[in-house]
C-alpha cells in the first residue's frame, strides 16, 4: 500500500521531471502552430489537450498534489473551484454566443 | 516506507511542505478564488476576441517566438523555485537564496519581455482603447503580469528574511506559500498561451 511516494517530499528529480514534461508539452502545441502541422479545428483540440495534460503535470510535480497525501480539504477546494469555473466560463460563452447568433 | 520523509525534513525545521498547516490551506483557498478571477477574465476574452473593431487582431500582433521565450522563462523559474524549496527542506540557507535569486532574474526577464510587448503594441496604435479584443487582452495578460510582479516583490522579501532570520518555521512556511503562488502563476500562463496566443496566431 504505502510504497515509495517521492512526490510527498519534493526532490530535485521531481522538479526536473516536471520541467522536462512541461517543456515537451509546450513545444508540441507551439510546433503545431508555428509549422502549420494541423488544420484549424484539430490544432485547437491538440492545443487544449496539451494544455490540460500540462496543467496536471504542474499540479503533480510542482504543486505536489496527489490523492494520497494532499489534505482532503485542499482537493475539495480545487474541485469546487473547477466546478465554479466550468459553470461560469461555459455559461458565459454559451449565453454570449447564443445572443450573438440571435442578433445576427 | 515513510523513513525517507522524516530524514528529509530533519535537515531544516519541521516544514509544512505538504500543505497540512492551516495557513497553507487558507492560502490555497485564496489561490482557488484567484483562479476563478482569471477564469472569468478568460471568458471575457473569448467573448470579445472577434470584436477587433476594424483594428489589428492576434495574427498581426502576436509573436510566437516571443511567447515561446516567455513561456520557457516562466517554466524555468518554476523549476528554480522548486530547487529553492528542495534547498529549504535540506536546511541549505545559501542554496535557498541562490535559487531564489535565479528565480527572480527569470521572472524579471519575463516581466520585461511582457512590458516590451505591451509598449510595442501601444506604440503601434494597438493599445487597450483600440477595440474590445484589445481591452480584454490587456486586462487578462496584464493581470497575470501584475501577479508575477507581486511574486517578484515576494521573492525579494523572502530572500531578506532567509538571510536575516534563517530558515525558521514561519519563514519556511511563508516560502512554501510563495512557492504555491509562483507555481500557480505558471499554470495560468499555460492557459494564456493556449487560449490567447496560439489560437490567435493559428491560420484561419
Amino acid at each position: 500500500m504505502d510504497n515509495t511516494h517521492p512526490q510527498h517530499v519534493p526532490t530535485r528529480s521531481t522538479y526536473a521531471t516536471g520541467l522536462v514534461l512541461a517543456v515537451i508539452l509546450t513545444a508540441i502545441p507551439f510546433a503545431i502552430v508555428a509549422f502549420g502541422l494541423l488544420p484549424r479545428l484539430p490544432a485547437l483540440i491538440a492545443i487544449a489537450v496539451a494544455a490540460i495534460i500540462q496543467v496536471s503535470v504542474h499540479l503533480r510535480y510542482f504543486l505536489h498534489l496527489d490523492f494520497k497525501h494532499t489534505p482532503h480539504e485542499n482537493l475539495a477546494a480545487l474541485f469546487f473551484a473547477g466546478f465554479l469555473i466550468f459553470i461560469m466560463v461555459i455559461g458565459s460563452i454559451w449565453i454570449m454566443f447564443d445572443l450573438h447568433d440571435r442578433m445576427m | 516506507m515513510n523513513a525517507g520523509h522524516s530524514t528529509a525534513s530533519e535537515g531544516g525545521a519541521s516544514l509544512p511542505i505538504d500543505g497540512r498547516d492551516e495557513k497553507a490551506f487558507g492560502f490555497w483557498v485564496y489561490l482557488m478564488s484567484d483562479a476563478i478571477i482569471f477564469a472569468l477574465l478568460f471568458a471575457t476574452y473569448i467573448v470579445l476576441v472577434e470584436n477587433t473593431a476594424g483594428g489589428p487582431g492576434g495574427k498581426e500582433l502576436f509573436s510566437l517566438s516571443r511567447v515561446f521565450t516567455e513561456t520557457m522563462l516562466l517554466l524555468a523559474s518554476s523549476a528554480t523555485f522548486g530547487m529553492a524549496t528542495v534547498a529549504m527542506v535540506s536546511g541549505d540557507r545559501s542554496g535557498v537564496v541562490r535559487w531564489l535569486l535565479v528565480t527572480f532574474i527569470l521572472g524579471a526577464a519575463f516581466v520585461a519581455m511582457e512590458l516590451n510587448e505591451f509598449a510595442g503594441m501601444i506604440a503601434a496604435g494597438a493599445g487597450p482603447d483600440r477595440s474590445g479584443f484589445l481591452s480584454a487582452f490587456f486586462v487578462l495578460v496584464g493581470t497575470h503580469g501584475l501577479h508575477v510582479s507581486a511574486g517578484l516583490i515576494g521573492i525579494v522579501f523572502m530572500c531578506v528574511q532567509v538571510v536575516t532570520k534563517g530558515l525558521t518555521v514561519p519563514v519556511a512556511s511563508r516560502l512554501y506559500r510563495l512557492g504555491l503562488f509562483w507555481h500557480f502563476l505558471d499554470i495560468v500562463w499555460i492557459a494564456i498561451f493556449s487560449v490567447v496566443y496560439l489560437p490567435g496566431v493559428l491560420d484561419g
